[in-house]
C-alpha cells in the first residue's frame, strides 16, 4: 500500500489545493502534505520494509496488456525518499517568497510530485510514460505562468524538446512492446524480451534520447540553462533537484535491463558525450555572470560525470551513482536555497554586482560555503563517496579509453573547484558595495531548511554505507546483467 | 456491342468533365461538368453491369465460372443499384449546391468561382 | 593496539571537538575562553600522542578498525588508523609544533574580533584534525580524505582576512593546485583499486600483492602519488601557490605552509616506500625534480624582500631537499629532515611573526633594520633558526641535511655538488635575511621605531621552545661515522622504512662531505655578513631583476594556461553554445516555421487549385498503384 500511498497523498493533496483562497493556508497544506508523503516515504524504508506491503497491482488497460502495477524497490526507494525530501525542504525555504494565485501553484506543485513518484514506483512502461507526461505537464504550467521575463519562449523550448524526447520514447515502448512475447507492458516482459541487435540498436536510441535530455547530457542540454534562469526558483529546485533525476533512473531501469546489449556497445560513445559535457558545461560555468545559469552548468557537469557512471556499467559506478542521484539531489537544492536568497536579499543575481556577503550575512556565508564544497565533492561531505565511487567506476569500466574518461572527469573537478570558489570569492568576499550594505542575514525558516541539508551533507559524507546498503542489491542486479553481455564480447 | 465502346465514352464523357471542371470559371458550368462526371461513371456502371449479368449467365464460358449459383441471386445487379443511389446523391447535390449557387449570385452579383477565394483567409 | 582504540581516535576527535566549539560558539565565548579551548584539544592530544609514541616505541604497533567507510561489492574501504613508527612520529610533531602554534596566535590573533578570533581558531582545529587524519589514516582513502581536508584548511587561512580579494585569490590558487596534485592521488588510488582491490596499507604492502603489480603499474602509481605530492608539497611545476599562501596570518603560514602539511607529500611517500623502492625511474624523476625545485626556489630566495617571502621560498627550497632524498632512497633521512625542518621553520616563521608583530605589519625588509637590540629574544632565537637551518653543527639542521647530501653523494656526485651548492645559497639568503632585518641602521618610518617592542610571553616562550628544540633536535640522529648507535630514527622507523643495504661509502669520506660543506657554510655566512650588514637600498637588475620576479613562472603559467582556458570558455559561451548547439536547436524552429510558410501558399482558397491538386494527386495515386506496386 505504500506505494500508492505515495502516489496518492500528494496527487489529492494537489487536487484540493486549487480550492484553497488563503495565501498561508494554502503554504501550510502544501507543507503538510509533504510532510506527510515524507514521512510514508520514512516508513516505507523502514518499518513497513519487512511487512512486505512494498508492492501493488490491479487492471488498468486490460486490452492492452497494461497494469497499474508499482513496486517500492532500491533505487525507486531512494528516489522517492529524494522526492519526499525535497518538498517539504523547498517550501519551507521558499516560505517568504510571494505568488501570484498561490493555490494554483501549490496544486501544481504538488501534482508535479505525484507524476514524479509514479516515474520511480511505476514497473509497468506503460504506466511509466503516463507518470513520465504527468510529471512533465505542470512543470510546463508552472515556468510558462510564475517565470521570468523571458518565460514563454523559454517554456516553449523546454517543452518542445522534453515532448519530442517523451514521443520517441514512446515508440521505443510500443516496439518493444510489439515484441514481447505475451503482449504486455509489465517490466518482467519487458525484461525478458529478446531483441535482435539491429532491434535493440533502435530501441536504445528511440528511449536514450528521451533520458538523454532529461538528464541532459551534451548537445541536448541548451533548454536547461534558460528553464532554470526562467522558472520561479522553488521550480527549479524541484526540476533540477528530483525531476532531471528521472532520466538517470529511466536509462537504469528501462534501458540497461531491456537492451544490454545496444547500452553496452553504445557505452563509449555516450560516455565521451557526457564527459565532453562535462568539461563544456564547466568551462560555461567558469564564464558566466549570473549565479542562476552558473549552476545550472554545475548541474550539466556534475549529471555529466553521473552518466558517464551510469554507462561504466560496473557495481562500483553505479552505486556511486546511486548515492550521488540523491547528494545532487540534495546539494542541488541547497545550492538554489542559496541563490534565491541572495537575489531576494539584494534584488541581483550578477556576480559581478555582488560581494562582500561574508560580513553582512556570515549565517548565508557559511551554508554556502558547505553547500558548494559539497558540490565540489570535498571529503566528508556527501559528494565525495558518490564521485569516489563513480570515478573508480569509470576507472576501471570495460573500455579501453578509461583512461582518457578519467582524465576529461579529471578536469571536470579542477575546474568545478575554479568556478565554485570564484563564485563564493566574487559573491561573499571582497568589500561590500552599495546592493549588498544592507543584505540581511538568514531567517529561521531558511536556517532550518539549510540546516537540514547541511546535517544530510555530512550524515552521508561520514556514513555513506546506509545509503549504500539499501541499493546494493539492485545496482548488483544491473551490473550481473551487463556482465553476462561482456562475457559475450570477450569470447 | 463490346463493352469497349461503352468505356470508351465513359472515359470521353469523364474526362470533358475534369477538363470543364478545371478550366471553367462559371459555378454552373462547373456544376454541369461535375454532372457529366456522374453520368460518365453512371453509364459505365449500367455497362458494367450488363456486362456481368451476361457472362455470369454464360455458363459455359470458363472464365465465369466463379459466378455459378450466383445468377439466381442477381448477379451484375448491384451496378445499377449504384447509378440509382449516385442519381438519388446528384439529385441531393444539386439542390444544395443550385441554393449555394444562388446565394453567392445574392451575394457577389456573380457566378465566378475566382471570387469564392474566402476560405484562404 | 585494538584495546586501546578508544583512546586512539580521541587523538583525531578532541580538535575536531575544539573545531565545533569554536566554530559554533564564536559569537557566545569570549577571546580568552576560545584561546583556551583551541590550544587546550591540541595539548590533550599531544599528551595523548606522547602516550601512543611511547607505547609505540614498546612496540605496540597496529590497525585500528573503527568501520566501514565504503563497502561496494568486493572493494572495502574501513574507516581505518594505523598506528606505527611512522604515523606516531608525525603525531608529535603535528600536535606539539601545533600546540605552540595555537599558544603563539592566542596572542599574535589578539587584535582580531572575537567572531573572528573564533572562527581563526576553529580553522585551525580543524586543520589539525584533517592532518591527524592524514597521518593516522590506514589507508589511502582515509589519507586522501585527511589529505583534502588539510588543503580546505589552507584555503580557508589563506584566505582567513576575506575583505581583501587578493588573499582570495591566492586561497583559491592554492586550493586549485592542490586539486590538480590531488586527481593525481585519487587515480592512483583507483589503479591500486584496480589492480589489488584494496588500498589498506596493511594489504597493499605485502609482499604477495607487491608482486602482483606490473613494471608499468608500479611506475604509474608512484608517479601519480608523486604528482600529489607536488601539489601538496610545492614541488616543480605545482610550487607556485606556497608563496602566494603568505597571504595568511603567520602562525597560520608557521603550521601549515612549513611545518607540517607540505609535508605531507613526504609523508605519503615515505608511507608507500615498498612501493618506491620498487619503481627506481620514478625514484630519479623524484629526485631530479626535488633538486630543480631546490635549486630554482633558492635562487628565487635570494632577491625577496617580503620577510615571509623569503621564507616561503626557503621552505619550498627545503621540501625540494626532501624529494630529493627520498629520490636517493633516503627516506628516513627525509623523515628527519621533516622534523627538524619542521622545528626550525616554524621558529623562523614565528619569529618572523613576531617582527611583523613588532612593525606593526610591514613585512618588507628593506623597510627594517637593527631590530636586533629592541628584539633581543626574537633576534637570539631567529639567529638559532638560520643557523639551523644553514646548517652547522651540532644543530638540528645539520644532521638532517648532512644525511640527504651523504645520500645524494652516493646516489651521483653531480646531484650532490648541485644540492650542496643550493645548500650553500640556503645559507646566504637566510643570513642576508637575518643581516638586513636584524643588523644596521633601522630604515622604516618614526611611527615604527617608536612602536617597537619585544612580543608578549606568549609569543616569546613558544619561540624559545623551538629554538632549543632546534638545536637539539638533530641528535636523534648522529651518524653512524660520528657516534656508534647514534642514529636513533633510522632504528627507530625501521620496522616501516627498510634500511637501504646499498653501498655505503668509507668513514673518511663521510668527514669529509661534513667538513667541506660545513666549511663552505660558514664562507657563505662571512660572506653574507659582509655585504648586508650595512644593507642600503637599491634597485636589482639583470638576473636580480630575474630572480625578484620569481623567473616569471607566475606569468608564464597565466598565459599558458589561465588565459587560454579563460579564453576558450568564453568562446563556448558565447559562440558554440548560443551560435552553434542553441542555433541549431533555434534553426531548426525556424526551418520548420518556414516550411509551413512556404505550405500556406498551396491553401490559395481558388476552388479550381484545390480541384487541379485534387485531380493530380488521384492520377498520382492512380499512378503509384498501378505502375509502381510490386
Amino acid at each position: 500500500m505504500i506505494p500508492v500511498l505515495l502516489i496518492l497523498v500528494p496527487l489529492l493533496a494537489g487536487l484540493a489545493s486549487f480550492f484553497f483562497k488563503n495565501d498561508k493556508a494554502v503554504r501550510s497544506w502544501a507543507l503538510i502534505a509533504s510532510v506527510v508523503t515524507l514521512v510514508v516515504s520514512v516508513l516505507g524504508l523502514t518499518v513497513m520494509k519487512t511487512t512486505g506491503n512494498l508492492e501493488y497491482s490491479c487492471e488498468w488497460i486490460q486490452s492492452l496488456g497494461s497494469r497499474f502495477s508499482v513496486k517500492l524497490d532500491g533505487m525507486g526507494q531512494l528516489l522517492c525518499l529524494l522526492n519526499a525530501v525535497a518538498y517539504p525542504l523547498v517550501i519551507l525555504a521558499t516560505w517568504n517568497s510571494s505568488y501570484k494565485k498561490p493555490n494554483n501553484f501549490f496544486a501544481l506543485m504538488l501534482l508535479a510530485q505525484a507524476g514524479m513518484m509514479g516515474v520511480f514506483l511505476s514497473t509497468d512502461a506503460l504506466l511509466f510514460y503516463f507518470f513520465w507526461e504527468l510529471a512533465l505537464i505542470p512543470m510546463y504550467f508552472l515556468c510558462s505562468q510564475w517565470g521570468g521575463e523571458r518565460r514563454i519562449p523559454v517554456t516553449f523550448k523546454f517543452f518542445i524538446y522534453t515532448f519530442i524526447g517523451s514521443l520517441l520514447m514512446l515508440i521505443g515502448i510500443i516496439y518493444v512492446y510489439a515484441h514481447t512475447k505475451d503482449h504486455s507492458f509489465s517490466m518482467e516482459s519487458f525484461y525478458n524480451v529478446s531483441l535482435a541487435r539491429k532491434d535493440q540498436y533502435l530501441v536504445f536510441w528511440l528511449m536514450f534520447i528521451a533520458f538523454a535530455i532529461k538528464m541532459p547530457i551534451w548537445p541536448l542540454h541548451t533548454w536547461q540553462p534558460d528553464t532554470y534562469e526562467q522558472a520561479p526558483t522553488a521550480t527549479t529546485m524541484i526540476l533540477s533537484g528530483v525531476m532531471v533525476k528521472m532520466g538517470l533512473f529511466g536509462v537504469l531501469r528501462w534501458l540497461f535491463p531491456v537492451v544490454p546489449f545496444a547500452s553496452f556497445q553504445w557505452g563509449d560513445f555516450v560516455t565521451s558525450a557526457a564527459l565532453i559535457g562535462v568539461i563544456y558545461a564547466s568551462l560555461i560555468a567558469i564564464k558566466q555572470d549570473d549565479l542562476k545559469r552558473l549552476v545550472a552548468y554545475s548541474s550539466i557537469a556534475h549529471i555529466g560525470l553521473m552518466c558517464a557512471a551510469a554507462f561504466s556499467q560496473n557495481l562500483s559506478g553505479l552505486q556511486g551513482l546511486m548515492i550521488q542521484l540523491f547528494n545532487h539531489g540534495i546539494n542541488i537544492i541547497g545550492l538554489w536555497i542559496v541563490v534565491e536568497l541572495i537575489e531576494r536579499k539584494t534584488g541581483t543575481r550578477k556576480i559581478s554586482e555582488l560581494g562582500g556577503l561574508a560580513q553582512k550575512a556570515p549565517a548565508l556565508a557559511i551554508m554556502l560555503v558547505i553547500v558548494a564544497l559539497a558540490n565540489i565533492a570535498l571529503p566528508l561531505t556527501n559528494a565525495f563517496p558518490g564521485e569516489f565511487l563513480m570515478f573508480n567506476g569509470i576507472f576501471s569500466s570495460h573500455t579501453k579509453y578509461s583512461m582518457w574518461f578519467i582524465v576529461m572527469a579529471g578536469m571536470g573537478i579542477i575546474l568545478g573547484a575554479v568556478y565554485t570558489l570564484n563564485m563564493i570569492r566574487k559573491v561573499f568576499y571582497g568589500d561590500t558595495n552599495e546592493l549588498t550594505t544592507n543584505t540581511q542575514d538568514i531567517r529561521w525558516n531558511e536556517k532550518l531548511a539549510l540546516g537540514m541539508i547541511v546535517v544530510a551533507i555530512f550524515w552521508l559524507g561520514i556514513y555513506p554505507q546506509c545509503i549504500l546498503n539499501e541499493t546494493a542489491s539492485f545496482s548488483a542486479e544491473i551490473a550481473e546483467k551487463i556482465e553476462v553481455v561482456k562475457q559475450y564480447f570477450d569470447k | 456491342m463490346p463493352i469497349n465502346y461503352y468505356i470508351y465514352l465513359g472515359i470521353a464523357l469523364f474526362c470533358i468533365g475534369i477538363i470543364g471542371v478545371l478550366t471553367r470559371r462559371n459555378a454552373i458550368i462547373i456544376f454541369m461538368c461535375i454532372e457529366l462526371m456522374l453520368n460518365a461513371v453512371n453509364l459505365l456502371l449500367v455497362a458494367f453491369s450488363k456486362m456481368h449479368y451476361l457472362a455470369a449467365n454464360d455458363i459455359k464460358n470458363p472464365a465465369y465460372a466463379m459466378y455459378e449459383g450466383m445468377v439466381r441471386s442477381g448477379a451484375g445487379t448491384d451496378g445499377q443499384l449504384f447509378v440509382f443511389f449516385i442519381m438519388v446523391v446528384a439529385a441531393a447535390e444539386v439542390s444544395v449546391g443550385l441554393a449555394i449557387i444562388v446565394m453567392m449570385y445574392r451575394n457577389i452579383h456573380s457566378v465566378d468561382v475566382n471570387f469564392l477565394n474566402r476560405l484562404k483567409h | 593496539m585494538q584495546n586501546s582504540s578508544h583512546i586512539i581516535y580521541l587523538i583525531a576527535v578532541l580538535p575536531l571537538v575544539g573545531f565545533l566549539i569554536n566554530g559554533l560558539g564564536r559569537k557566545h565565548l569570549s577571546k580568552s575562553m576560545i584561546g583556551i579551548i583551541g590550544s587546550g584539544v591540541i595539548l590533550a592530544s599531544f599528551a595523548l600522542s606522547i602516550w601512543v609514541f611511547l607505547q609505540v616505541k614498546g612496540g605496540h604497533t597496529g590497525t585500528v578498525h573503527y568501520f566501514d567507510f565504503i563497502n561496494v561489492g568486493s572493494l572495502r574501504i574501513p574507516f581505518e588508523f594505523k598506528i606505527d613508527q611512522l604515523s606516531s612520529l608525525f603525531l608529535l610533531i603535528i600536535t606539539g609544533v601545533g600546540f605552540l602554534i595555537h599558544v603563539y596566535s592566542t596572542s599574535y590573533m589578539h587584535e582580531e574580533k572575537a567572531e573572528h578570533y573564533g572562527r581563526y581558531f576553529s580553522y585551525l582545529n580543524l586543520f589539525v584534525f584533517s592532518m591527524l587524519l592524514l597521518v593516522m589514516g590506514g589507508n589511502f582513502v582515509i589519507m586522501f580524505i585527511g589529505w583534502e581536508g588539510v588543503g580546505l584548511c589552507s584555503y580557508l587561512l589563506i584566505g582567513y582576512w576575506f575583505k581583501k580579494q587578493e588573499y582570495n585569490k591566492a586561497a583559491n590558487k592554492a586550493f586549485i593546485m592542490n586539486r590538480i596534485g590531488d586527481l593525481a592521488f585519487l587515480v592512483a588510488i583507483f589503479w591500486l583499486i584496480q589492480k589489488l582491490g584494496t588500498v589498506s596499507y596493511d594489504q597493499v604492502f605485502t609482499a604477495a600483492n607487491l608482486a602482483k603489480l606490473g613494471t608499468t603499474d608500479i611506475t604509474a602509481i608512484t608517479l601519480l602519488l608523486f604528482v600529489g605530492a607536488t601539489g601538496k608539497s610545492a614541488q616543480i611545476p605545482l610550487y607556485t601557490w606556497l608563496p602566494d599562501a603568505m597571504a595568511g596570518p603567520t602562525p597560520v603560514s608557521a603550521l601549515i605552509h612549513a611545518a607540517t602539511m607540505v609535508t605531507a607529500g613526504i609523508y605519503m611517500i615515505a608511507r608507500s616506500n615498498l612501493l618506491y623502492s620498487l619503481a627506481p625511474l620514478t625514484m630519479d624523476i623524484v629526485a631530479y625534480i626535488g633538486l630543480a625545485t631546490a635549486l630554482l626556489a633558492a635562487t628565487i630566495a635570494l632577491k625577496q624582500n617580503d620577510i615571509k617571502k623569503v621564507l616561503a621560498y626557503s621552505t619550498v627550497s627545503q621540501l625540494g631537499f626532501m624529494f630529493l632524498a627520498i629520490g636517493c632512497g633516503a627516506y628516513t633521512a627525509a623523515v628527519f629532515h621533516v622534523m627538524t625542518h619542521a622545528f626550525f621553520k616554524a621558529l623562523l616563521f614565528l619569529g618572523s611573526g613576531s617582527v611583523i608583530h613588532a612593525m606593526g605589519g610591514e613585512q618588507d625588509i628593506r623597510n627594517m633594520g637593527g631590530l636586533s637590540k629592541k628584539l633581543k629574544i626574537t633576534f637570539i632565537t631567529f639567529l638559532v633558526g638560520c643557523i639551523a637551518i644553514a646548517g652547522i653543527p651540532p644543530f638540528s639542521g645539520f644532521f638532517s641535511k648532512d644525511a640527504i647530501l651523504l645520500s645524494a653523494f652516493i646516489k651521483n656526485p653531480v646531484l650532490y655538488g648541485i644540492a650542496l651548492f643550493t645548500a650553500l645559497l640556503t645559507a646566504f639568503y637566510m643570513f642576508r635575511l637575518l643581516f638586513i632585518t636584524f643588523t644596521g641602521k633601522f630604515r622604516g618610518t618614526h611611527e615604527q621605531e617608536h612602536h617597537l617592542h619585544e612580543s608578549p610571553a606568549a609569543m616569546t616562550i613558544p619561540l624559545i621552545i623551538l629554538a632549543i628544540l632546534s638545536i637539539i633536535g638533530g641528535f636523534v640522529g648522529i651518524p653512524e661515522a660520528l657516534v656508534h648507535g647514534g642514529d636513533k630514527l633510522s632504528v627507530f622507523l625501521s620496522p616501516v622504512i627498510a634500511v637501504h643495504e646499498g653501498h655505503h661509502v668509507s668513514h673518511s669520506t663521510e668527514y669529509m662531505l661534513m667538513g667541506l660543506s660545513t666549511g663552505l657554510v660558514v664562507i657563505m655566512i662571512i660572506f653574507a655578513w659582509f655585504q648586508f650588514r650595512n644593507y642600503q637600498r637599491r634597485e636589482a637588475n639583470g638576473f636580480g631583476k630575474l630572480l625578484e620576479n620569481k623567473w616569471w613562472v607566475d606569468e608564464l603559467y597565466d598565459k599558458i594556461i589561465v588565459n587560454p582556458l579563460n579564453k576558450f570558455g568564453g568562446f563556448l559561451k558565447n559562440i558554440i553554445e548560443k551560435g552553434v548547439i542553441d542555433g541549431f536547436v533555434n534553426g531548426t524552429g525556424r526551418l520548420v516555421n518556414y516550411g509551413s510558410r512556404q505550405l500556406r501558399l498551396l491553401q490559395s482558397g481558388q476552388v479550381g487549385n484545390y480541384i487541379l491538386l485534387m485531380v493530380v494527386s488521384m492520377v498520382i495515386f492512380f499512378v503509384l498503384q498501378f505502375f509502381l506496386r510490386k
